[in-house]
């Protein structure tokens, strides 16, 4: 077998390279040839090509994610231990407490092969967690779908929930909570977005970097084999005659119970503190690791490749620098604690193998049975690659899609109170409103006994102090109709939705991830779309005071050349004192009042109205005021601490009646509620105007509540009084229409076991 | 002194720290042992919690039978220590022939997690004396291989003896024969439980905290003794 060594591509410049096949541009090429001021080896070409890919590189988004780092509000001061640019951004949440945690995609691997693709997901974004120090504590799975009755989604679905659930509940990772979407533009490519939380104290924050000469290059976890190897195939095939590996499956394969065993034990050896850098090995393999722990420190690194334990003996050395076998990590570790390391690993039956060593120079070399097969300078590889200023312009059809309002001249809305109650009960049971316990009750919820709130609570709260209650709470939303109609405002809509919904259960909100899953950035009507969004969500988070602390872009999704919605996914995290005064969503007791806080508007462009009913989009989202959505949050939180809260729920998909009918069946409580006579009923019930939640509060505290609301200039009515529970219980709109419990459960619960089951 | 009850922590054990923390709130000290350890450290009682033990990737426990840590527990129960082994660990107990039957895939085919209504049938074992007999509880239930299974001797048996610890109410979640949840041995200090009582603990994070009996049970039983 030949190996292509330095000395080999020092001596054969005009050899003919694949690069084409390995995804580079013919200039990106010719830019390898003079870094390296010859042409690349093939392990080399290898590394550059997926290390200089969109999803490694960012070379398309990155003059746009550089606003992060620029409006940057003044709390994060404050508040960012760790900023955008480790394996994920880390928060302080007081007490002497670090919560690091971060959204990523998964969705092309889990559209080819759905159960894999979605737990190598989890298991990927936990190990990104892992990385910084942190035990992963919870995860959470926003999800986008085709139709809920097509075929392929039928097919991509039940297997994508179970890759979920096969590898969070194995590693006691409690799922907390997520999304579930339908829209016809996921069919042929859904959203599978894993989040990870994970928390640490201040001093045992862990970067990924390689510093200190001699230190040892460790590799441990599961062994390296042929999983996940994408576009490198083309190398291997096109190097090694026709007795070598052919063609690898491009989606790698999961064992949960090998990253349980790395987790425990990577947890023993930063309690003994024998790391000076680590990083996880995910997309790239070791490719990555090994140049961005080596770009991150003083430089140099030696690597003997052919240490790599190995599943699979006839891997290549390109293979082995590709691969993307799940369940490893790569540690920089000092000689005198070797000793303690590989017992640490022992105990918890962990391959470790040192595979190489920090050196003086500012070189990557990797060595493969005693020839050099790499000599690069790693921070060309990592961090220097290739950026794009993509071409982008306001798509023509944006006029016409923001001028086809939802008027009741073109949307029929129902006007009697039979057409507005069979409206409700149609809405409750569409897939996109319909309760979630299909696929929720697939996840655990309970193990780590932590979990305060969860789906299909506004937020996942999680206490991390048993002692003095300190506990945290995300939540991630994304309305990828409101994005479409306006990118900006649409990516303001899902930041102030996470942001309200971390407030409803008393949480006060402090800092942000995301997931930007957009089309290809080669059409400048995705592009921009991508770019409106990005300077929505700066300008948003800006706004609000909450820093972004890292994130993941997802390009490339669309099916021809029919892009997904433009779907930026938001995770707000937030930090409560005591999680003994979180706010749950259910409706209190019997006689408590309801509220109605924020204004109403005729805003239904966009809404789970148009969309279930007539299958319209079109028009301009609703209104989004974030210093008034900063004012309800602090109403929220505030009326949580000071114990005036009974219960709290956003209003948002589905409008007020949804919002409603979930707090009522949360709690198998009904309710008497009367609408304000000023609005339209209709409009009252299934507008979905932003900056709102209905609360419940003691008759005893609605004084002291209003006047909070009222102090600060947020309007607040009170629209009705929580009823009994029981068999009879009733959600009755008063001089409307009133629909039994019974009949909303029915309805809510039927949708997607029907489908899916 | 407080008694103290070991907690086994396999390697893939997740719900260790949720029953360690179940002794605590019950009054009792939680020992952690190790899966290797070839001694029970003393302790007054045993739980195999909840996980995955192995990976499971095999038939649910059927390689924790062979731990070190096993052989002890088996020689230790033989001799009236109480054990209860909850959802992982009842599949444990199954293949390590201290308890009779099996725990199969659900029937649904799908893991399943919710908050599971039970009756207590037997308030004589050492784990459920502090509940009445017949007494609905409400704890959570999460398993992706939980349908109990035994053949109809076998179950006669169980019925014959009282050794039905609890059954599933409104709802069988995993297809289990007669709705059982759990089981014990002939002397009832050993228990098998499929739903994790160790969740219903504390108002704040379990449904209820109606879990907290068994390990109050176990307790009680150990000062009289």
């Amino acid at each position: 077998m030949s190996v292509d060594t330095v000395k080999n591509a020092t001596a054969t410049p005009e050899a003919v390279q694949p690069y084409a096949e390995l995804g580079l541009k013919p200039d990106e090429y010719a830019r390898i040839r003079e870094i390296l001021g010859r042409r690349p080896t093939s392990s080399e070409l290898a590394m550059y090509s997926v290390m200089w890919s969109e999803h490694c590189s960012y070379k398309s988004s990155k003059v746009h994610l550089r606003q992060f780092g620029e409006k940057v509000p003044v709390e994060a001061a404050d508040v960012l231990l760790v900023g955008i640019g480790e394996n994920a951004g880390v928060v302080d949440v007081g007490q002497g407490y670090a919560v690091t945690f971060k959204v990523e995609s998964h969705n092309h691997p889990s559209y080819v092969e759905p159960y894999q693709g979605a737990a190598t997901g989890v298991g990927g974004i936990v190990r990104d967690i892992l990385t910084m120090g942190a035990r992963p504590i919870a995860v959470m799975d926003p999800l986008r779908f085709g139709p809920a009755d097509a075929p392929d989604t039928r097919r991509v679905l039940p297997g994508i929930v179970a890759g979920i659930g096969g590898y969070g509940n194995c590693l006691g990772l409690p799922n907390i909570g997520g999304e579930l979407v339908f829209d016809p533009s996921y069919l042929g490519n859904p959203l599978v977005n894993a989040l990870c939380v994970g928390v640490m104290r201040h001093e045992d924050i862990k970067l990924a970097r390689a510093a200190g000469e001699g230190n040892l290059v460790v590799l441990f976890g599961a062994k390296t084999g042929g999983d996940g190897i994408g576009g490198v195939s083309v190398l291997a095939s096109e190097t090694f005659d026709a007795h070598g590996p052919s063609k690898r499956p491009s989606v790698q394969v999961g064992d949960p119970f090998t990253e349980k065993l790395l987790i425990e034990c990577c947890l023993e050896i930063f309690a003994a503190d024998l790391v000076v850098g680590i990083q996880d090995l995910g997309g790239a393999g070791i490719s990555c690791a090994t140049s961005e722990l080596a770009s991150a420190g003083t430089g140099g690194m030696h690597v003997t490749l052919d240490r790599v334990p190995l599943r699979d003996a006839s891997l290549s050395p390109e293979e082995i620098l590709m691969s993307e076998s799940q369940e490893r990590m790569c540690a920089i570790v000092e000689p005198v604690q070797l000793d303690r390391f590989l017992e640490i690993c022992a105990k918890w039956d962990v391959t470790v193998t040192v595979i190489g060593e920090v050196t003086a120079g500012e070189r990557l070399v990797i060595e493969w049975h005693g020839e050099t097969i790499v000599d690069v300078p790693p921070r060309t590889v990592a961090h220097d690659g290739p950026v794009y200023e993509r071409p982008y312009s306001r798509p023509t059809w944006q006029d016409a899609l923001q001028a086809d309002a939802p008027t009741p001249e073109r949307l029929a809305r129902p006007a009697t109170a039979d057409e507005l109650r069979a409206t409700l009960l149609r809405l409750v049971a569409s897939p996109n409103l319909a309760s979630k316990s299909w696929v929720t009750s697939q996840y655990d919820k309970y193990v780590q006994g932590n979990t305060v709130l969860a789906q299909p609570e506004d937020s996942g709260m999680v206490r991390i102090d048993e002692q003095t209650g300190l506990g945290i709470a995300l939540a991630t939303d994304g309305n990828g109709r409101f994005a479409k109609l306006d990118p900006y405002n649409g990516a303001k809509l899902a930041l102030a939705e996470a942001y309200r919904n971390v407030a409803a259960g008393g949480a006060k909100p402090l800092a942000v991830t995301n997931c930007l899953n957009f089309g290809s950035p080669e059409d400048p009507d995705v592009m921009w779309q991508f770019a409106e969004a990005v300077r929505g969500l700066a300008d948003g988070c800006l706004e609000l005071g909450v820093p972004v602390t890292g994130g993941n872009v997802s390009f490339y999704n669309q099916t021809g050349e029919t892009p997904i919605l433009p779907t930026p996914v938001i995770g707000v995290l937030g930090v409560i004192d005591d999680v003994e005064r979180r706010t749950p969503m259910g409706f209190g007791s019997e006689g408590e009042m309801i509220l109605l806080v924020g204004a109403t508007r005729d805003e239904l462009a966009g809404s789970e109205w148009a969309h279930t009913v007539h299958g319209h989009l079109g028009g301009l989202p609703p209104e989004v005021d974030l210093g008034r959505e900063r004012q309800l949050a602090e109403i929220l939180v505030g009326g949580s601490r000071d114990g005036m809260l009974t219960a709290a729920h956003d209003v948002s998909d589905g409008g007020l009646a949804q919002t409603l009918v979930e707090m009522a069946l949360r709690s198998g409580r009904g309710a008497r509620v009367f609408l304000p006579e000023d609005l339209d009923p209709f409009v009252a019930l299934f507008a979905e105007s932003a900056g709102r939640a209905v609360v419940v509060v003691p008759r005893s505290e609605e004084l002291r509540f209003t006047d909070m609301c009222v102090a600060r200039y947020v309007p607040v009515a009170r629209i009705g009084v929580v009823d009994g529970a029981g068999k009879g219980a009733v959600l009755d709109v008063q001089g409307l229409f009133s629909v039994a419990l019974g009949d909303l459960e029915a309805a809510a619960e039927a949708t997607l076991p029907a489908l899916f089951s | 002194m407080a008694l103290r009850i070991g907690v086994v922590t396999f390697p893939g054990s997740l719900d260790d720290r949720d029953a360690a923390r179940a002794v605590r709130l019950a009054g009792g000290e939680a020992v952690a042992l190790w899966h290797k350890d070839r001694t029970l450290s003393g302790v007054d009682a045993v739980v195999l919690p909840g996980g995955f033990s192995y990976g499971d990737y095999l038939r649910c426990g059927a390689i924790s039978r062979f731990a070190p840590v096993m052989a002890a527990v088996v020689e230790g129960a033989q001799g009236g220590l109480p054990v209860l082994g909850i959802c992982n660990g009842f599949q444990i107990l199954c293949e390590s022939g201290l308890l009779p039957g099996a725990l199969t895939r659900n029937d649904s085919l799908h893991f399943v997690c919710r908050d599971q209504r039970l009756r207590i049938e037997s308030v004589t074992t050492a784990w459920t004396s502090g509940y009445t007999a017949g007494q609905e509880i409400v704890v959570p239930l999460k398993n992706g291989e939980g349908g109990y299974v035994a053949d109809q001797l076998a179950l006669d048996e169980l019925e014959a003896e009282g050794r039905i610890v609890a059954r599933y109410l409104e709802v069988n979640p995993n297809g289990s024969r007669r709705d059982i949840a759990g089981i014990s041995n002939a002397a009832g200090n050993v228990v098998g439980l499929m739903p994790h009582p160790e969740h219903a603990v504390e108002p704040l994070t379990g449904p209820t905290t109606d879990g907290l009996a068994f390990f109050t049970s176990v307790l009680t039983r150990l000062v009289r003794s």
